[in-house]
């Protein structure tokens, strides 16, 4: 789960790091409030989504009055910011974040992280703050610096001040920034967050360490021990399709094709969607309904690879493992008809009893195509929708 | 032959009175598989499918000699019962749960490596050797006895292959799905080298997806180490688009990373045979077999 910057800052803030005095505004007039309440003589106003890039897309600006704070939060309030982390339709601008703004000397990048090939979180700073960190990664990997957290939470001061020294800190300035990281690390470990990130972290001209941004992903599985971050979760920000099917119980994720997709496991969904596009056609989704797909998740299945208006077909690819391809069959057919199937279907399954699910279906006068490979299955789907090679 | 599970694997499952872990007990138990108790802390002193159920580990393994153990309990509680399992001598734990905290699996990661466990899973169907053993949730009757070895992140699509497999005449040593989270037992290169050792493997294939870089590990461990084995190589997750998690937790690009180009780019690099058309694995995994 991701946050906001201003929920990122809250939290950071929780754990004694320093951020800019701020409020939130969802209003020109908000805006205009809370930089009255806010000292000048310079301020930000920052759109607030789950993207990155904000700045280059228009969503961020700096302001020398109240005045100019409610024209920037007029133009920013409302606009649909594109930027490369939100895909070409882009995210609408809800709320702006207006703060104070800080005298910059110079700007770090720090971040506790999830390294899975590690298999423990590590720390990452560079001198090089207020960039995309990938980039100077692959451009100048002799700026980054890491270190792992050992067993536990714990993190030697050491660890921390090899960091900060390498990012070109005086032996004061290394001493406070030992404390921050160590209180991200714990932070990291106490909210079971896999990505905690400062860019830039800045070097104020008074030689304090402020987070001027703030990013953190939360882990999914232990949101049921963190109820105070789970109510963090802004719903807007995710599709609306894709929110009714978690609240189904399903892994639904919108794609831009027309070829709706329904899938039993999570790999195969993923394969079913390449083998689609491999035949010609464009998936609409990923959609899996779960290992042992049962009538009930394929209606629910159904009803949400409806609801998206570009499909024209469906494919629905099970492998009946356990669970019996006639039970499956049925499942299907039961489906199909409760949700009253307007557009093309093919289906294909494999497995356990498949004859007698593929005779189930060839009875039940639905307009089924049944098909016996994955090929097979992509081919005729390409085909209903026009794609074929 | 096989590797991790054979004929001598005796196996307690670890929530065996819920319902998935009876239900899967007994289909185990019909394959042929050995299983020889159930833990359920409180329920200890109870029988289950005509089996002894435990409080506690140890006294399982005290009592039945389990070997193996079979992970069935909650999300919360599952990595917990991993370390418990580990710490009572288990050798092969396989954790079948989903949503399992990370953090929980790094805590325990390093646990059950210190004590020398293997572990197989979270978030996984589990590991077969065809016609000895079964310790997991995959469907037993679609395997046949034979030399492929298969590892694969995923469930249902392992299934697919080793269906294609079996229709193409090529029976499995041992299949094992080593599930689809962020962090996991044995990896793509742990189990690589055991199907190198093991005799009776003549080829592996690797079943992989997006997220994380296991995939690059093991084409360049095949590369570096002049793998002695062909090696079949498939990426799902090609049009997955970056940023989202695809159904498994450890399944998503994070900015450039964890691409299914660049693995299936590692890997021809490595000389593995990779696999384009899935609908296509078994005939052309048979056809380089038969030279």
């Amino acid at each position: 789960m991701n946050v906001h910057e201003y929920q990122a800052k809250e939290l950071l803030a929780q754990y004694g790091i320093s951020v800019p005095r701020g409020g939130l505004a969802t209003t020109p007039e908000e805006a205009r409030a809370v930089a009255e309440s806010l000292p000048g003589p310079v301020w930000v106003v920052k759109a607030q989504i789950h993207a990155g890039g904000r700045g280059k897309g228009g969503g961020v600006k700096v302001v020398k009055s109240a005045a100019e704070a409610v024209e920037a939060a007029k133009r920013i309030l409302g606009m649909t910011l594109v930027t490369h982390q939100t895909g070409p339709a882009g995210k609408l601008v809800r709320r702006v974040w207006i703060e104070q703004g800080t005298e910059i000397a110079r700007e770090l990048y720090l971040a506790v992280v999830l390294d899975r090939g590690a298999e423990r979180l590590a720390v990452m700073a560079s001198p090089a703050g207020g960039m995309d960190i990938e980039e100077v990664a692959a451009k100048t990997p002799e700026k980054i610096f890491t270190t792992h957290v050992e067993q536990g939470r714990f993190l030697w001061p050491f660890q921390a001040r090899k960091l900060l020294f390498g990012c070109g800190l005086n032996p004061k300035q290394v001493g406070a920034g030992v404390a921050l990281v160590q209180k991200l690390v714990l932070m990291a470990h106490e909210k079971d967050a896999t990505l905690v990130e400062i860019n830039p972290l800045a070097l104020t001209a008074e030689g304090n360490l402020v987070a001027l941004d703030g990013k953190i992903n939360f882990d999914d599985s232990a949101l049921k021990r963190h109820p105070e971050i789970a109510a963090l979760d802004d719903p807007e920000e995710t599709d609306a399709l894709e929110r009714q099917a978690v609240d189904m119980g399903l892994n639904y994720i919108r794609l831009s094709g027309n070829v709706g997709t329904m899938v039993n496991g999570a790999g195969l969904a993923m394969a079913t969607m390449d083998v689609i596009k491999q035949a010609g056609a464009e998936p609409a989704n990923f959609l899996d309904v779960g290992g042992g797909a049962s009538e009930e998740m394929v209606t629910k299945g159904f009803e949400v690879i409806l609801s998206d208006p570009n499909v024209k077909a469906i494919l629905i690819n099970i492998f009946g493992g356990i669970l019996r391809c006639d039970t499956l069959a049925a499942g299907v057919v039961a489906a199909a008809r409760k949700v009253n199937l307007a557009v093309p279907l093919v289906v294909r399954l494999e497995g356990t009893n498949v004859e007698e699910g593929r005779r189930i279906l060839g009875e039940s006068k639905l307009a089924f195509e049944v098909a016996g490979s994955m090929g097979e299955a992509a081919a005729k789907i390409a085909q209903v929708v026009g794609g074929a090679k | 032959m096989s590797i991790l599970v054979d004929n001598d694997s005796r196996v307690v499952v670890q929530g065996l009175t819920g319902k998935e872990g009876m239900f899967h007990a007994e289909q185990m138990m019909a394959y042929g598989t050995k299983v020889v108790a159930g833990v359920t802390p409180g329920k200890g002193g109870q029988e289950c499918l005509g089996l002894p159920v435990f409080n506690t580990v140890s006294e399982a393994v005290i009592a039945t000699r389990a070997n193996t153990s079979l992970i069935f309990v909650p999300a919360a509680m599952a990595a917990d019962a991993a370390c418990e399992a580990s710490a009572a001598g288990i050798k092969v734990v396989v954790v079948i749960s989903e949503h399992i905290p990370v953090m929980d699996m790094v805590r325990a990661k390093a646990f059950l490596k210190e004590r020398g466990t293997h572990m197989i899973g979270p978030n996984c169907p589990g590991i077969i050797s065809p016609g000895q053993c079964k310790v997991g949730i995959m469907p037993g009757y679609i395997h046949r006895q034979g030399s492929v070895g298969v590892i694969s992140r995923s469930g249902t699509l392992t299934y697919e292959v080793v269906d294609q497999l079996t229709k193409a005449g090529l029976g499995q040593s041992t299949c094992i799905g080593i599930g689809g989270d962020p962090i996991i037992g044995l990896h793509f290169v742990d189990l690589l080298k055991m199907f190198a050792e093991d005799k009776d493997t003549e080829a592996v294939c690797l079943i992989g997806e997006i997220g994380g870089d296991a995939e690059e590990k093991a084409a360049s461990y095949i590369k570096t180490s002049r793998y002695p084995k062909p090696v079949f190589g498939f990426v799902a997750g090609l049009t997955a688009p970056p940023g989202k998690r695809m159904g498994h937790a450890g399944a998503i690009i994070s900015g450039s990373k964890g691409r299914a180009s660049d693995k299936i780019a590692a890997m021809e690099a490595a000389g593995m045979h990779v696999v384009k058309e899935l609908g296509k694995f078994g005939q052309q995994v048979a056809r380089v077999i038969a030279g």
